[in-house]
């Protein structure tokens, strides 16, 4: 059990005591990839900044690899080697000189020798697709919106993390920013096998991605089940104000017209074939 | 952690304070820190603090929400006590060991001092928590406008303390997520010693900074499509308005503020 | 003649070391009563276009008249951006005020209106954005999607005859985008606002009266939302987001099956039953 949540609730100390979680028990195993989705307001942040310590339930426990992080005596510094967070936005919060520093801190934090961090940074440069002569001396502020990005993810990658959480990491990219990072997420997932954590409002994203999609409304989880099964209960997400991937909408609307179609299927090519088989038949 | 500081707080009630025009208040709080730096004894203290509290009722703000906001300077009021107890000698020794004494000059001025702090702050209090933060930027600036001629620019003063109030809230929060996400990449901002902190701040303060500059940036983009070009002819959703109770406040004020400093 | 006229429009960057013009060869009317979808994708110049259209920045060649007023012309840059009112992306950079009230009357301050009518203009703006009541709230208590028309309402209280948005919803959330964009479809349905309005998502080009597709500081195409959406090869070419219905249609379209140019879910599944 890699990370396991019990009886978890957080309320806010600020003016409004807004009760952001209520009642939580989950359990996430190693290799999974879990697709987190909810409205704005869910407490889907607030849910994933348990998992490595950055904020501590007003009650119930967080255990991390078996390890109770509640209490005061537990290491963070040892659990964020462990589970890794990619905030949204995540280039703001670039601030050293160069790409090769800024990559470097999180190793540094972690009192890493010189050579092991200059062979971590070359790794997750080559990761994410920024050359490393290319980009290691450059300032971070003089790239792009989208290689800043992919700067800022390489120095979370640094930590080389058990469990990568990330939210809304495709937020303000274009078509072939998503393509670059949905593709970097399925290396993680399957080749450094990489247990995944993903926070989006895209249903696309998670229904390509996710092998099982946890469901948040009013600071609970309702729905925790396989991508199929939850987009599957149509009415139930469009009362929690939450659409279907686009192609699961399609398939559905013409099934209920009458056309015989698997309504199951995520890929735009395969559902298009789909249809064009129920289209012939007819 | 950073959403608890509430600087300057305004809370909105319907009373006589309130009501009052803010230039009006910010005049009367300046002869009120005058008067209150001519008295000389505790009494006289006494009769401030009295009067004080009887603003505070009238502006209908439970006496434990102003008392709330003046725990940030408390660490600054114990500081000044101890530096006077300890370091301002004169009158007789009360206690003493090696070359430490604590001789009673030193607990008078400490005691004086600190009331007089305390005092100064409540009220300065007071007027943030009466005025709303709009009420006060037209107030400074109807009364530097007429050293507009001389150069000063009231107005662009006025906009620039306006736009600060709105973003501190806005810029808080950012602190807050970006300090969020050094930790998560193992930042530590509260061990080690002053130095090791200071620099600990460095990852905090660069993106919050060149943030706040892109933000400026895009902000005086949206002015100026908005026609802002400066002060000159600008008109107001919001005219300050002198009424009769702001000249009886005012005049009450001086009568006070004479009289308290004959203690 | 066209509320905006721009004319053989090329504009380069001061510091510019790319080997092209941020824009070239523009050429554009909006009518008024429009709403105009500009799109394309990061690097496209549909940002630069948007500010030449209010004047923040002037072309390096050609003309570009707003209501008749050349823009070349200094003189008209405050005339402009009364009549072009300009909304952001980011929805706290645009914010200049403690409470919602008195960023919306920020406009209409800077005009000189007196205080009575800015009062109206305020209420009045806050209403047709569906933001009515929120006037004494502070803006970071507000949504991304509020947030967003408190801006568009500050644009609106300066009764302009056009509002350019340049990329409004990029970063808001799903709900956001619906609130931003059925506030400015009432706008220009109901009260005959015209709207520029810039973004890389096609989706929120379905109901315009004209599309015009952007890459790389030139024009592709000009057309109905219709002619434009057919043209999903060369638009994924440009990086561009095709809606999925309009993807499964050309799909279909390949395998022989007969499908009309649809824009929506609603057009493809009434089509095909």
């Amino acid at each position: 059990m890699l990370i396991e949540l019990n009886n978890v609730s957080h309320i806010y100390q600020d003016e409004n005591n807004v009760k952001a979680l209520k009642d939580i028990n989950l359990e996430i195993s190693k290799g999974e990839f879990i697709g987190i989705v909810g409205h704005t307001g869910s407490g889907k942040s607030t849910l994933v900044q348990l998992f490595n310590g950055l904020i501590i339930p007003s009650s119930g426990t967080v255990k991390v690899n078996g390890k109770n992080i509640t209490n005061e005596k537990s290491n963070l510094k040892e659990t964020r080697r462990h589970v890794g967070l990619v905030f949204q936005y995540p280039e703001h919060q670039l601030f050293e000189e160069t790409v090769f520093q800024d990559i470097a801190f999180g190793p540094k934090n972690l009192g890493l020798k010189k050579g092991e961090i200059e062979k971590r940074v070359k790794e997750v440069m080559d990761l994410v697709g920024l050359g490393y002569e290319e980009f290691k001396d450059r300032s971070p502020f003089n790239l792009s919106g989208g290689q800043q990005r992919k700067v800022a993810i390489a120095g979370v990658l640094a930590l080389k993390p058990d469990v990568l959480v990330l939210d809304e990491p495709s937020a303000g990219l274009d078509p072939q920013g998503r393509k670059q990072l949905a593709e970097l997420l399925k290396y993680l997932y399957q080749e450094l096998e990489m247990t995944v954590i993903l926070i989006s409002h895209r249903m696309e994203e998670i229904a390509e991605l996710a092998s099982r999609v946890i469901v948040m409304h009013q600071g609970e989880i309702v729905i925790d089940d396989t991508p199929v099964k939850v987009f599957s209960q149509e009415q139930e997400l469009h009362k929690l104000s939450l659409d279907l991937p686009q192609i699961t909408e399609i398939l559905h609307r013409l099934e209920e017209k009458g056309l015989k179609v698997n309504t199951n299927l995520f890929s735009i090519s395969e559902a298009s074939a789909e249809i064009i088989k129920a289209l012939r038949s007819k | 952690m950073l959403k608890d500081i509430t600087i300057g707080q305004y809370i909105a009630r319907d009373s006589i304070v309130h009501a009052l025009d803010a230039r009006i208040k910010i005049i009367i709080t300046t002869i009120l820190i005058i008067a209150l730096f001519t008295i000389d004894t505790f009494s006289g203290f006494g009769y401030f603090s009295a009067f004080i509290l009887v603003v505070i009722l009238l502006s209908k703000i439970s006496l434990k929400k102003v008392l709330k906001g003046l725990k940030p300077i408390l660490i600054l009021v114990l500081f000044t006590l101890v530096i006077h107890v300890f370091l301002t000698k004169g009158g007789e020794v009360l206690w003493a060991w090696k070359f430490i004494s604590i001789e009673s000059e030193g607990v008078y001025t400490g005691f004086f001092m600190v009331s007089r702090i305390f005092i100064l702050i409540l009220f300065t209090s007071l007027l943030t928590l009466t005025t709303s933060p709009l009420q006060l930027t037209d107030g400074i600036e109807y009364i530097l406008s007429p050293l507009k001629r001389f150069g000063v620019p009231a107005s662009e003063l006025s906009m620039m303390m306006t736009i600060a109030l709105r973003f501190i809230p806005t810029l808080l929060e950012e602190a807050d997520k970006i300090m969020k996400a050094q930790q998560a990449r193992g930042a530590d901002f509260e061990s080690g010693n002053l130095i090791q902190r200071a620099k600990s701040l460095i990852p905090l303060l660069v993106p919050l900074f060149i943030s706040a500059f892109r933000r400026a940036d895009d902000l005086a983009l949206a002015m100026e499509s908005r026609c802002y070009r400066g002060g000159e002819g600008r008109t107001r959703l919001h005219e300050l308005e002198f009424k009769y109770y702001d000249f009886i406040a005012l005049i009450i004020i001086i009568i006070l503020a004479v009289a308290v400093s004959f203690y | 003649m066209s509320l905006i006229e721009i004319n053989g429009v090329d504009f380069l960057y001061e510091n510019d070391d790319s080997d092209r013009p941020a824009l070239q060869n523009i050429d554009l009317q909006i009518e008024a009563g429009d709403f105009a979808v500009i799109i394309g994708s990061n690097g496209s110049g549909k940002s630069t276009l948007a500010k030449l259209l209010n004047v923040l920045l002037t072309p390096s060649k050609g003309e570009i008249f707003v209501a008749g007023l050349n823009t070349n012309n200094r003189d008209n840059t405050w005339k402009v951006r009364q009549k072009v009112g300009m909304v952001f992306q980011n929805p706290d950079n645009q914010l200049v005020a403690s409470m919602v009230e008195d960023d919306v009357a920020f406009g209409p301050e800077n005009l000189g209106i007196p205080t009575e009518e800015i009062r109206q203009r305020v209420d009045k703006s806050l209403e047709m954005v569906g933001m009515a009541g929120f006037q004494k709230f502070a803006p970071h208590k507000l949504s991304g999607g509020q947030k967003q028309r408190v801006a568009i309402a500050g644009v609106i209280a300066m009764e302009p005859d056009c509002i350019v948005l340049d990329e409004p919803t990029a970063m808001l959330d799903p709900q956001g985008r619906k609130e931003v964009m059925e506030t400015v479809q009432y706008l220009n349905k109901e009260k005959g606002i015209t709207v520029v309005h810039i973004t890389h998502f096609m989706e929120e080009a379905i109901n315009a009266d004209k599309v015009i597709v952007m890459n790389q500081g030139q024009i592709l195409h000009k057309g109905s939302p219709k002619s434009i959406f057919r043209l999903v090869e060369e638009l994924k070419d440009v990086n561009l987001d095709i809606p999925v219905a309009v993807e499964v249609a050309e799909y279909l379209r390949q395998e022989k099956i007969n499908i009309p140019d649809i824009l929506s879910i609603d057009e493809l599944v009434d089509a095909l039953c």
